[in-house]
C-alpha cells in the first residue's frame, strides 16, 4: 500500500506539484493498479529480461560533424531568452 | 469514407485544389473535432502546385492527416497537451519526409489522447474527439482523430501511432483498416515519445490496399533510429494477393475470453469466412496472455515517467508567468500542463523505477516480455496468422470509463501484447453491432505484414463489411 | 593526525572528436555565440532520438586499455533521470550497469610510486552549460547555452585510493598526459576537465565537492576541505554527507543549501539506444594505441642515454616528447634533455605556455651555436626569452643583442690589459692566492661584457701569467 505521503514523494521526483485533492484521488487510484501490478509476482524470477525486443545490436554512426540548427530556429520556440541564450529559472 | 483510388480520380475529374477544399468544408462544419491544427494554407498551395505541375510519387497530392505526436516542420505540433500548446518544431520527423517525398499533402494534425496515453481520444487538452458512427461514442485511442477522420470520409489515409493498440483500437471502433508494423520496421524519428520500447507509427486507410500504400511510402531503414532494421524494401501492395489457400490460422481462447458476444461472433464467423475460403484453423495457446496487460502498463508507464520529463518550460512549450527557483517553477509549469491521465501514469512510472521498487516492477514487466516474446514464437512455429478481436467490445460512451482508469486500461489486453513482442497486427472491420463497428486483428510474425496484409485484403473483398 | 581519504571522478570531454556523442553537430563551439551547435536531438526536442558515435566507443576503449582495464564483454546505456535546469531531457544517458570498462590502475609519482585502482570507465553525454550573472546562489535566473550539451565525456571513477589534495593533482596531470598521449583530448579547451571529488577524514562523513573543472582547482578545493572538516571536527561539529558546489573564483566550497536532493536516479537501460559488444573491438584498437608516457620514459633513457630525471620531464606531457625527439636527432642529446627539460621548461612554465609556443627548428640553432662557443649558456638563455617574448629568430637576436662570443684575440687583448691593470693581483696570484685568479678571470669578463668563452679565458690567463 502506497500512502498519501508516498504520493507526495513521487511527486516530488516527478516535477509534478499535487494539489491535496490530487493526492487523495491518486493515492486510491494508484494503489488499485498496484494491486492489478501485483500479478506479475507469479513470475518465475530467473526469467531473462527482455530490454530490446529488436535483437539489433551494435549501431553506430561515422564521427562525421553536420550542419546545426540556426541560433534562430533553436530559440524560436523559447518562452524567455536573452542574448542568444535560454532563459531558465534561477537555481538557489 | 473514400479511398486513394478514389480521391485520385476526384483529382483528375476536378482539380487536387478542389477537392482538397471540398475536404476542408466538410471538416470545417463536422463535429468529429479529428483535427487540432489544419494546415488549409500550405495543404491549398501544394495542391495548386499539383495542378498546375502535375503530381509525383506514390501518393500524388493525395491528401493526408497526422497524428500530433509525430513531428512537422512549421507545424505546431501538440500531444494534444497544454504543455506543448503553440511548439512549432524545428524538424521533420522521417515518415513526414517520406510522405512529402511521394508527395502527399498534409492537410493537418489528428486529435488523440493526450501524450498517446488512453483509448478513447477523452484525454485531449483539445476536447474529445467523436464516432462517425455514433457521435456521443468515443472514437478510440489512442489516435482516435486520425480514425475518425478517415471513418468521417475526412480525408482518405492518415498516420497514428501504436503503443499498445493506440492504431488498432480506433481502427476497430470507427470502422477502418489499421495496421502495427513490426517494432523496428517504421523509423521512429521524430514521433514523440509515449513508451519508446513499445511503439511504432502504423497507416490507417478505408481499404487493406490504401494502408498497405501507405505502408511502401514510411517503412525503410533510418540511420536515425538506432532501432530501425535494415532491411529490404519490399512493394506491399504488390502481395494483396485475393488467396489464402493453405493458411493456417491459430485461434488463442485466451483472446476471447470476457469479448462481447457480438464481437465474439463476429471475429468467429471471419475465422469461418477465412476457412472457407482454404484456410485451415486450429486452436493456439498464449499462455502468458494474462499476464501482457500488467507488464505492459509498467514498461509503457516507466518509459513515459523519463520521456516526459523534458517537458520543464526552458526550450519550448508552457512556462508559467513568473519564475521561481527552479525546483518549483518546473512542479508547477508540469502541474498545470499536464492532464491528470499523464500525471497518473507519470507517477506510477516513476513509482515502478524509484529505489527499491526496480525489481519488483519494471524488471519483472521485462521478464514477462520474455515470456509473451516466445509465446508468440512457439505459436508461430505452428500457424501462419493468428486471429483475435481487436478489442473486447465496440465503441463505448464518452465519459462512461473515464474516471475508472483501470477498467479503461482493460480493453487494451488484445492489443498490448503485440507491442511486447514487436510482431506485427492489423485491425479489419468485421462486421456492426447495433450500428457500431468492430474489428478483427490479423497478428504475424516479425516482419510478416506481407502476409497478414494479404489475409486482411482477401477478408476484406469477401466479407463484404462496409 | 586524521587520514585523509579521496576518490576522483573524473569527467573527461572526448573534445578532439569532430562530432557530438549522439548527434552529428560540431564539437568546434568554443569560439561561437551560444546556441549555434545544436539540433533536435541534442536540445532534447520531442522526437529526435540518438544514434551512437563509433569513434567516440574507440576513444573510449583506448583510454579503457591505456588504464589497464577490463573491457565489458557487452555495453548497454542507460538513463539516468533527474531534474536539473542544464539537463535538456530530464535524464543524462550515461552508463550504470554494463559500463564500458571496469577494474584498471595508473601509477602515479610522487613521493615513490603509488597504485590508484580505477573502479570503471564509463560513457555519457555532457549536459548543456549554464551562465549565471554573478554567484550561483544570487542570480535571479539562469542562461544556458545547449552548445556543449551532448558532447562525449568520459567518466572515470578511481577508488578512493589518493591520500592528500597534492596526490589528486598528480593523479589528474598522469591521466591528462595519458589521454593526449592517446589523442582524444585537448586539455587546454574550456570545459575540457571537470571533477568531483569525494573527500573524508578517518571518522567523519564524506563530502562530495563538485563542479571542479580545472587542475589547480582540484588541490585548492580539496585542501579547503580538509581544513573545513578538521575545524568542524575540532569543534565537535559532525560532517554531514552533502554536495558541495566549488567557487572556482573564491577558492571555497560551498553547500547550496537547497532542497534536500533525493539521490534516487531511477535508472533503465535507454531503449532508444541498442546494445553494442565492446570487446569485439579491443584487437583493433589496441593495434593503434600509441607509445604510453611510462614506456616512453623507458625508451628515452635507453635511446638517448639520459637521466631518468630528464626522461620523466620530457615525457611529462605528449607534445614535449615529440619536440624533444625533433630536436634530440640533430644535436647531442643530452644537451638537448637538459636545455629543454630545465631550460625552456621552466621558462614557459613561469610564462604560462606550453611547448608549442616554441620551434625545434629554434632550439636546434641555438644548440648548435652553443656547441661551436658562438654564444654563451648565458647567451643562450637570453635567446631563449627574447624568442619567447619578444619573437625573431636565434641569428637575428644574437646579432641585434651583440650576443656573439668574442675571439681569442680579443680575449688575449682583455687579458693582456688586465694583467697590466691589476699588478697587484698578479702579484698575490703568484703569492698563491686563488681569489686572486677569479678576481682577474672578472675583470677579463667584464671587458668582453660577459660575451667571451669562460673557459677560453680561464686558460689563457693561467698561460700568461
Amino acid at each position: 500500500m502506497i500512502s498519501k505521503k508516498d504520493v507526495e514523494h513521487i511527486g516530488w521526483l516527478a516535477r509534478i506539484k499535487l494539489s491535496d485533492e490530487e493526492k487523495e484521488e491518486f493515492t486510491g487510484q494508484l494503489n488499485t493498479i498496484l494491486d492489478y501490478f501485483a500479478k506479475l509476482d507469479e513470475i518465475d524470477p530467473s526469467v531473462t529480461p527482455t530490454h530490446h525486443v529488436s535483437g539489433i545490436e551494435n549501431v553506430f554512426r561515422d564521427d562525421v560533424a553536420k550542419e546545426s540548427l540556426g541560433q534562430e530556429d533553436v530559440l524560436r520556440n523559447a518562452p524567455r531568452k536573452e542574448e542568444g541564450f535560454f532563459k531558465g529559472p534561477r537555481i538557489v | 469514407m473514400m479511398s486513394v483510388s478514389e480521391i485520385k480520380r476526384r483529382m483528375e475529374e476536378e482539380s487536387a485544389e478542389e477537392t482538397i477544399q471540398s475536404l476542408f468544408d466538410k471538416i470545417e462544419r463536422s463535429k468529429l473535432n479529428a483535427f487540432i491544427t489544419l494546415t488549409k494554407e500550405q495543404a491549398l498551395e501544394e495542391a495548386r502546385k499539383a495542378d498546375k505541375n502535375g503530381t509525383r510519387g506514390l501518393l500524388g497530392a493525395v491528401p493526408i492527416a497526422i497524428k500530433d505526436n509525430i513531428s512537422t516542420k512549421g507545424i505546431q505540433t501538440t500531444c494534444a497537451s497544454k504543455i506543448l500548446k503553440g511548439y512549432v518544431p524545428p524538424y521533420d520527423a522521417h515518415v513526414i519526409e517520406r510522405l512529402k517525398a511521394e508527395g502527399a499533402i498534409i492537410i493537418g494534425k489528428t486529435n488523440m489522447d493526450e501524450f498517446a496515453m488512453g483509448s478513447s481520444t477523452e484525454t485531449s487538452f483539445f476536447g474529445p474527439t467523436r464516432n462517425p458512427h455514433d457521435l456521443s461514442r468515443v472514437p478510440g485511442g489512442s489516435s482516435g482523430g486520425s480514425a475518425a477522420a478517415v471513418a468521417g470520409g475526412e480525408v482518405p489515409i492518415a498516420l497514428g501511432s501504436d503503443t499498445g493498440g493506440s492504431v488498432r483500437c480506433p481502427a476497430s471502433f470507427c470502422g477502418v483498416v489499421g495496421l502495427k508494423p513490426t517494432y523496428g520496421m517504421v523509423s521512429r524519428y521524430g514521433l514523440i515519445s509515449y513508451a519508446n520500447s513499445l511503439e511504432q507509427i502504423g497507416p490507417f486507410g478505408c481499404s487493406v490496399e490504401d494502408v498497405a500504400l501507405l505502408l511502401d511510402v514510411i517503412a525503410g531503414h533510418d540511420p536515425r533510429d538506432s532501432t530501425s532494421h535494415v532491411m529490404k524494401k519490399n512493394r506491399y501492395v504488390d502481395e494483396l494477393k485475393d488467396d489464402v489457400s493453405g493458411l493456417k490460422i491459430g485461434v488463442p481462447e485466451e483472446y476471447f475470453e470476457g469479448v462481447d458476444k457480438d464481437v465474439d461472433n463476429a471475429v468467429r464467423d471471419g475465422i469461418t469466412l477465412l476457412e472457407e475460403l482454404g484456410a485451415s484453423c486450429s486452436e493456439v495457446a498464449l499462455p502468458h496472455t494474462k499476464y501482457a496487460l500488467a507488464s505492459y502498463y509498467i514498461i509503457a508507464m516507466s518509459e513515459a515517467s523519463s520521456n516526459l520529463a523534458r517537458f520543464d518550460g526552458v526550450r519550448y512549450g508552457l512556462r508559467l508567468e513568473k519564475d521561481k527557483d527552479w525546483h518549483t517553477t518546473f512542479s508547477e509549469i508540469r502541474a498545470e500542463g499536464f492532464g491528470e491521465e499523464v500525471k497518473r501514469r507519470i507517477l506510477l512510472g516513476t513509482y515502478a523505477l524509484s529505489a527499491g521498487y526496480y525489481g519488483r516492477y519494471y524488471l519483472k514487466a521485462l521478464k514477462v516480455r520474455t515470456l509473451i516474446k516466445q509465446d508468440f514464437e512457439n505459436a508461430f512455429k505452428k500457424v501462419d496468422v493468428l486471429i483475435t478481436p481487436t478489442m473486447p467490445c465496440a465503441a463505448f460512451k464518452i465519459g462512461e470509463k473515464i474516471d475508472d482508469p483501470l477498467s479503461l486500461y482493460l480493453a487494451d489486453v488484445n492489443t498490448v501484447p503485440m507491442n511486447l513482442a514487436g510482431v506485427p497486427s492489423i485491425s479489419v472491420p468485421c462486421g456492426f453491432a447495433n450500428g457500431l463497428p468492430m474489428g478483427m486483428q490479423i497478428i504475424g510474425g516479425h516482419f510478416d505484414e506481407g502476409l497478414i496484409l494479404r489475409v486482411a485484403h482477401t477478408f476484406e473483398k469477401h466479407a463484404g463489411v462496409a | 593526525m586524521k587520514d585523509v581519504i579521496i576518490g576522483l571522478e573524473v569527467h573527461v570531454q572526448l573534445n578532439k572528436l569532430n562530432s557530438k556523442l549522439f548527434c552529428g553537430c560540431s564539437t568546434k563551439y568554443h569560439d561561437s555565440g551560444p546556441n549555434t551547435h545544436t539540433c533536435p536531438v541534442c536540445l532534447g526536442l520531442p522526437g529526435a532520438l540518438p544514434v551512437l558515435n563509433r569513434t567516440a566507443v574507440e576513444a573510449a576503449i583506448k583510454v579503457a586499455l591505456a588504464l589497464n582495464c577490463e573491457i565489458a564483454e557487452q555495453t548497454l546505456f542507460y538513463r539516468k533521470n533527474y531534474y536539473y535546469p542544464d539537463l535538456p531531457k530530464g535524464f543524462q544517458i550515461s552508463q550504470y550497469d554494463y559500463p564500458i570498462a571496469i577494474k584498471g590502475n595508473l601509477v602515479i609519482e610522487g613521493d615513490g610510486e603509488r597504485n590508484i585502482r580505477i573502479r570503471r570507465v564509463h560513457m555519457e553525454e555532457d549536459p548543456a552549460r549554464l551562465v549565471h550573472k554573478g554567484p550561483i546562489e544570487k542570480s535571479k535566473y539562469s542562461l544556458i547555452d545547449y552548445n556543449r550539451s551532448g558532447m562525449a565525456l568520459l567518466e572515470i571513477v578511481t577508488e578512493p585510493d589518493l591520500r592528500s589534495p597534492k596526490e589528486a593533482r598528480q593523479f589528474l596531470n598522469k591521466l591528462r598526459n595519458i589521454l593526449e598521449y592517446l589523442d582524444v583530448f585537448d586539455g587546454y579547451l574550456e570545459g575540457a576537465i571537470r571533477v568531483d571529488a569525494n573527500i573524508s577524514l578517518t571518522g567523519g562523513a564524506r563530502a562530495e565537492v563538485k563542479n571542479i573543472s580545472s587542475y589547480k582547482g582540484v588541490e585548492k578545493a580539496l585542501s579547503f576541505e580538509i581544513v573545513r572538516q578538521k575545524n568542524l571536527m575540532r569543534r565537535g561539529i559532525n560532517v554531514v554527507q552533502e554536495t558541495r558546489h566549488y567557487d572556482e573564483a573564491r577558492g571555497v566550497t560551498i553547500s547550496l543549501r537547497t532542497k534536500e536532493e533525493e539521490k534516487d536516479y531511477r535508472y533503465f537501460p535507454e531503449p532508444d539506444l541498442v546494445p553494442f559488444k565492446a570487446k569485439e573491438g579491443v584487437p583493433k584498437i589496441k593495434k593503434t594505441l600509441p607509445e604510453l608516457p611510462d614506456a616512453k620514459r623507458r625508451r628515452f633513457v635507453e635511446q638517448y642515454n639520459i637521466s631518468e630525471h630528464h626522461a620523466k620531464v620530457l615525457t611529462s606531457e605528449f607534445k614535449l616528447a615529440n619536440f624533444f625527439e625533433n630536436v634530440a636527432g640533430k644535436v647531442d642529446t643530452n644537451q638537448a634533455a637538459t636545455w629543454i627539460a630545465d631550460v625552456l621548461k621552466g621558462e614557459l612554465n613561469y610564462r604560462g605556455l606550453g611547448i608549442d609556443a616554441f620551434s625545434p627548428k629554434h632550439t636546434i640553432q641555438i644548440l648548435r651555436m652553443l656547441r661551436e662557443k658562438n654564444i654563451t649558456e648565458k647567451g643562450a638563455v637570453q635567446v631563449i626569452r627574447a624568442l619567447l617574448d619578444e619573437g625573431g629568430t636565434p641569428t637575428e637576436i644574437v646579432k641585434q643583442k651583440g650576443l656573439l662570443k668574442v675571439d681569442v684575440g680579443e680575449i688575449a687583448k682583455a687579458v693582456d690589459e688586465a694583467i697590466k691593470e691589476n699588478l697587484a693581483a698578479v702579484k698575490d696570484y703568484h703569492a698563491g692566492k686563488d681569489e686572486a685568479f677569479h678576481f682577474l678571470i672578472g675583470q677579463v669578463m667584464k671587458k668582453t661584457s660577459g660575451k667571451a668563452d669562460p673557459d677560453a679565458v680561464n686558460k689563457l690567463l693561467r698561460e700568461k701569467l
